[in-house]
């Protein structure tokens, strides 16, 4: 007489598939996945109590090492919340040149997570050196503008270090003629093979209803089926100035989340062209030169939230009135858009946990703080 | 989009919640100096809820207001008055600008219900909130230390956790 039992075994800390040092204590049934609990904290360093030991402005490369794809998006979220709580105004140039960056930070954000994504379903190496490609070539602008490729540095209170330098237009234009055809290459990579449409349709369901009560958000929520996006939903920045649509997905599942990123991408690109067109008339200089950087907020508390490309990507800060914050809050997208994980798991097999998590994109360096 | 204010919430938790809002007291953030004026105290516009009803004030967000997404639970350590502030943020899917539910535990036995039984998407929050400064979330289905090791003691990001000296890091460095 056969007999079967439950086993617990653990995927990670060190797996090439768990996009850093991330565990997963799963209970499996022979394949299928009974239930799964996430276990992190391997890089936690207290990045908020180090925070409250800087002045305001020594945060800002500090913000960088959060979700360290996309340091502009974190400099953006800080520099909005300091800025809400001082009264700086930013000039009409330097919100330009803050939103053509973010939105740069989107596309290589998402040509970075769906070339993993494709890796994780086993389709080995191609596609991640394509959506690398693609990531160099935006690096390299944010290079020739901040000096830095991966950690930016770039914001300051009232807008950003330096003006864009003189070749960088140009070569914007090259990079947008070119996005189109790769867009349409990474979507037709995916639609297109069959192996792999069976490897995410259907695959981690996360149901609208749920997805709201996981406090999910970004793409993941948005495949969901809720459109909800803080650039439409609670304008920041000059958000309101520009026509873009927000895609929603309709099932959930890994495929939806998916085909909502490759669809951001060519609306982040439309805004990137509608900055162009308006850019050479915009108001003032890179940066507000009355704004001080070494800012002393008055006493209270302050929040500032941006929609990173992983999710909403948020700031609270109390303010004792001193040049260093009483209290730094982040509101991190990676960590709590990994609450579900355990939910959208269940019932599958060990080999859609790696798909799943690749599906919710996640930076350790966010996660574990 | 819906634009309720803080003082429209104050006015409907008032109605239709009579006395969950708990009257308010500013914060001390800076010790008195020896001489001179007192430092500015931490005014607040949020309602400020008993922490025994935050179950009903976030399901009232909900069910009521349609503020459903419950966006953060931030904690701060207020030493010199003894308390530990929650910062619950509520967003309406619609848009607009977020609501503010405020909660205060005493330092000495930081107790609260949780939301996680109510709320799935608080349980991260609330593990974090235990795990960094011990409070505890009762009905927490699984409140365990989410980024320090379960054998770790003491709570690292309250305001009197030695930053020097502790068993951790040793007297020498």
């Amino acid at each position: 007489m056969l007999k079967t039992e439950e086993l617990q075994i653990n995927i990670g800390p060190q797996h090439p598939s768990t996009h850093g040092v991330f565990r997963m204590l799963v209970t499996v049934d022979g394949e299928t996945i009974i239930d799964l609990k996430p276990v992190f904290g391997y890089l936690h360093r207290n990045h908020e109590q180090l925070a409250e030991q800087n002045t305001y402005l020594q945060n800002m490369p500090y913000t960088d090492r959060l979700d360290y794809f996309n340091s502009m998006a974190n400099n953006h979220a800080y520099a909005i919340a300091v800025e809400k709580m001082v009264g700086i105004e930013v000039p009409e140039r330097a919100e330009y040149i803050r939103v053509l960056m973010v939105e740069l930070t989107r596309i290589l954000n998402h040509a970075g997570a769906l070339g993993f994504l494709i890796n994780d379903m086993g389709m080995w190496q191609t596609q991640l050196a394509f959506g690398m490609r693609e990531r160099e070539k935006i690096l390299d602008l944010f290079e020739s503008a901040s000096g830095a490729r991966l950690m930016c540095n770039y914001f300051r209170f009232g807008g950003v270090a330096r003006d864009l330098p003189p070749d960088f237009l140009p070569r914007l234009d090259d990079l947008l003629k070119a996005m189109p055809a790769f867009v349409d290459e990474l979507e037709r990579l995916l639609r297109d093979n069959e192996i792999l449409v069976q490897r995410s349709a259907g695959i981690g369901i996360l149901p609208r209803d749920l997805a709201l009560a996981y406090s999910v958000t970004g793409p993941v929520l948005r495949g969901s089926g809720v459109g909800y996006d803080v650039r439409k939903a609670e304008p920041y920045s000059i958000y309101d100035r520009f026509d873009f649509d927000v895609p929603v997905g309709s099932v959930g599942d890994v495929y939806d989340r998916f085909l909502v990123r490759v669809e951001e991408m060519r609306q982040s690109r439309r805004i990137i062209e509608q900055i162009i067109e308006q850019l050479p008339d915009a108001q003032g200089s890179h940066i507000n030169p009355k704004a001080r950087q070494n800012v002393k907020p008055p006493v209270g508390d302050g929040y500032g939230r941006v929609e990173s490309p992983k999710g909403e990507l948020g700031f609270y800060l109390v303010s004792d009135g001193t040049t260093k914050p009483y209290r730094y809050k982040v509101r991190a997208p990676s960590f709590i858009n990994l609450t579900p994980l355990g939910d959208m798991c269940r019932g599958y097999k060990v080999a859609d946990v790696v798909v799943i998590l690749g599906s919710i994109d996640i930076v350790m360096g966010e996660v574990d703080r | 989009m819906p634009t309720l204010s803080a003082e429209e919430l104050h006015e409907r938790l008032a109605r239709d919640l009579p006395g969950v809002v708990l009257p308010d007291t500013p914060l001390q953030v800076r010790p008195p100096p020896a001489h001179g004026p007192p430092p500015a105290r931490r005014a607040n516009v949020d309602p400020l809820v008993d922490p025994a009803q935050i179950v009903a004030a976030a399901t009232y967000m909900r069910d009521t207001l349609d503020y459903a997404f419950l966006s953060d639970i931030a904690v701060v350590d207020y030493l010199l008055d003894g308390v530990f502030e929650l910062v619950y943020r509520f967003y309406n899917v619609a848009g607009g600008p977020a609501l503010v539910l405020k909660t205060r535990l005493p330092r000495e036995q930081p107790e609260v219900p949780s939301l996680t039984p109510v709320w799935p998407g608080a349980n991260f929050h609330e593990r974090e909130a235990f795990d960094l400064y011990g409070i505890v979330f009762t009905g927490h289905p699984f409140l365990r230390r989410i980024y320090m090791w379960d054998e770790f003691e003491g709570f690292p990001m309250r305001r009197d956790f030695p930053r020097q000296g502790d068993k951790y890091i040793g007297e020498e460095e």
